[in-house]
């Protein structure tokens, strides 16, 4: 068995890049690991409907982290999907056996230790494997403070539920990770790709449009009923606070990966003023939630401009960021 | 956030569990701490659960009634919808739909409500039958 550590983070697919990295030698924290994967957005897709309600994220897509973990830092990782569940099962095995944890993709609702409260159809939720036990398996769960374990049927079932991203029993792990990477360079051009990203007018839903067009469809409600309404307005939140981590830890995340990379070029002024505007935003997505929840509980109207007019002032404040993050350079 | 700020509610809907949330210490330094709930989550955690429990809780009834197939009330049970069920069967909707009548859902093929037991997580004797009581 491997001396494998276990870590509580904030986010399932960054906590479990940044384990399985350190568990190999390579320190490298799960905020480093979200900013060099480029993993913050924003996408408001109102044709996408998870629950009868449209699809809001505030992160990239599932499985870009590892992918562009993998690119950026030149790290050579099996990514491996199975056509049925024995072979799934079965290669499982021979991995742990052969000492190797791994990363797997896996449905929450069919995860046994996950508590009831929130096991929800979510089919791209991320967790390590780092041993068996009989018919248990001992995961490190990024999202519980402590480790877990799972029967071998419950894995499965969440290992190979079908529909929207199912994981097709995704298995991944890296096989060779090179020595030194100098990470400068890297942050650097991803922190100008991710501002340019987030900048950019021509995509309506993602970034800071995908902001705005989000406030527009909040007005529109309008001339929706009561409870369609406010069903609307929780699933904004519940995007926001419970599925990963959510717009708000997302941001105090990046905040911090910020603020990891304004002391490694040597406490850069510029980085450090992005990071401590980015915690402000957070606190603003924090906010809104707020007023959204009180208006759930509220017996009276919703003030729809109030909350459309809180959500316009996020995406500048967002936007000033970004600005300021165009403006850091390399010396 | 101001580390001071970061919400200990103890919300029900986190059963114990901590969630990692990264927050600003006095010095500048930013750090991961636990939080055991926040009011505002635990709000729309609780909304999406009534919101499951009432269609349950509806459709109880009427497969009760016999108005609608077992199918009917297994679906929402595992906190799905058509579309869900759909995407985890790979059957279209509206073939489902005609599954929810309970005269259909009788002669429905053995293959067929294994796909479904598959999805649902049932198993053949159950999915055919309604619980005497309700589920959670």
């Amino acid at each position: 068995m491997n001396n494998f550590e276990h870590k509580h983070h904030a986010h399932c697919e960054s906590g479990v890049m940044s384990s399985m990295l350190r568990h190999e030698g390579l320190n490298i924290s799960e905020p480093m690991i979200f900013g060099l994967s480029n993993a913050l957005n924003f996408a408001y897709i109102p044709f996408v409907k998870i629950g009868g309600m449209p699809l809001v994220a505030y992160r990239s897509v599932p499985k870009s982290i590892i992918k562009n973990i993998k690119k950026n830092l030149n790290i050579e990782m099996k990514l491996e999907t199975f056509s049925s569940k024995e072979k799934g099962e079965k290669r499982l095995d021979e991995l742990l056996s052969q000492g190797k944890i791994v990363g797997a993709q896996s449905s929450v609702y069919w995860l046994e230790y996950f508590p009831k409260e929130i096991r929800f159809h979510f089919n791209a939720h991320n967790l390590l494997i780092y041993g068996r036990e009989g018919s248990e398996y001992l995961i490190s769960d990024p999202v519980f403070d402590k480790s877990v374990r799972c029967s071998k049927e419950s894995l499965s079932k969440a290992r190979f539920t079908k529909g929207v991203m199912a994981p097709k029993g995704l298995l991944y792990y890296p096989v060779n990770i090179p020595k030194d990477i100098d990470l400068k360079p890297i942050i650097a051009k991803n922190i100008k790709k991710l501002s340019k990203n987030m900048l950019r007018r021509y995509v309506p839903i993602a970034g800071l449009k995908g902001i705005e067009k989000l406030a527009k469809g909040i007005l529109d409600l309008k001339s929706k009923d009561r409870k369609y309404t406010k069903l609307f307005l929780g699933n904004i939140i519940r995007m926001q606070e419970e599925i990963g981590t959510g717009g708000a830890g997302f941001r105090f995340m990046y905040a911090s990966f910020l603020k990891e990379a304004s002391e490694l070029f040597e406490n850069d002024k510029i980085l450090e003023e992005a990071s401590k505007l980015m915690l402000e935003v957070g606190d603003e997505w924090r906010d809104f939630a707020l007023i959204i929840a009180k208006s759930i509980k509220s017996k009276k109207d919703t003030d729809l401009d109030l909350i459309h007019d809180k959500l316009i002032q996020i995406s500048k404040n967002e936007a000033k960021v970004y600005h300021k993050l165009l403006e850091f350079k390399v010396k | 956030m101001d580390i001071k700020n970061v919400p200990q509610d103890d919300s029900s809907t986190y059963a114990k569990m901590k969630k990692a949330i990264y927050a600003s210490k006095e010095d500048g330094t930013i750090q991961s701490v636990g939080s055991s709930g926040w009011e505002v989550e635990e709000v729309v955690t609780r909304q999406a659960i009534d919101d499951i429990d009432e269609n349950r809780e509806e459709a109880y009834k009427l497969v009760h009634n016999g108005e609608k197939s077992p199918l009917y009330y297994y679906m929402y049970e595992a906190r799905m919808d058509l579309v869900v069920l759909a995407q985890s069967t790979g059957f279209f909707k509206w073939t489902i739909k005609r599954d929810f009548d309970p005269e259909i859902f009788k002669k429905i093929s053995h293959k067929r409500l294994l796909v479904y037991c598959e999805a649902l997580g049932k198993n053949i004797d159950e999915i055919k039958e309604l619980p005497k009581v309700e589920n959670e």
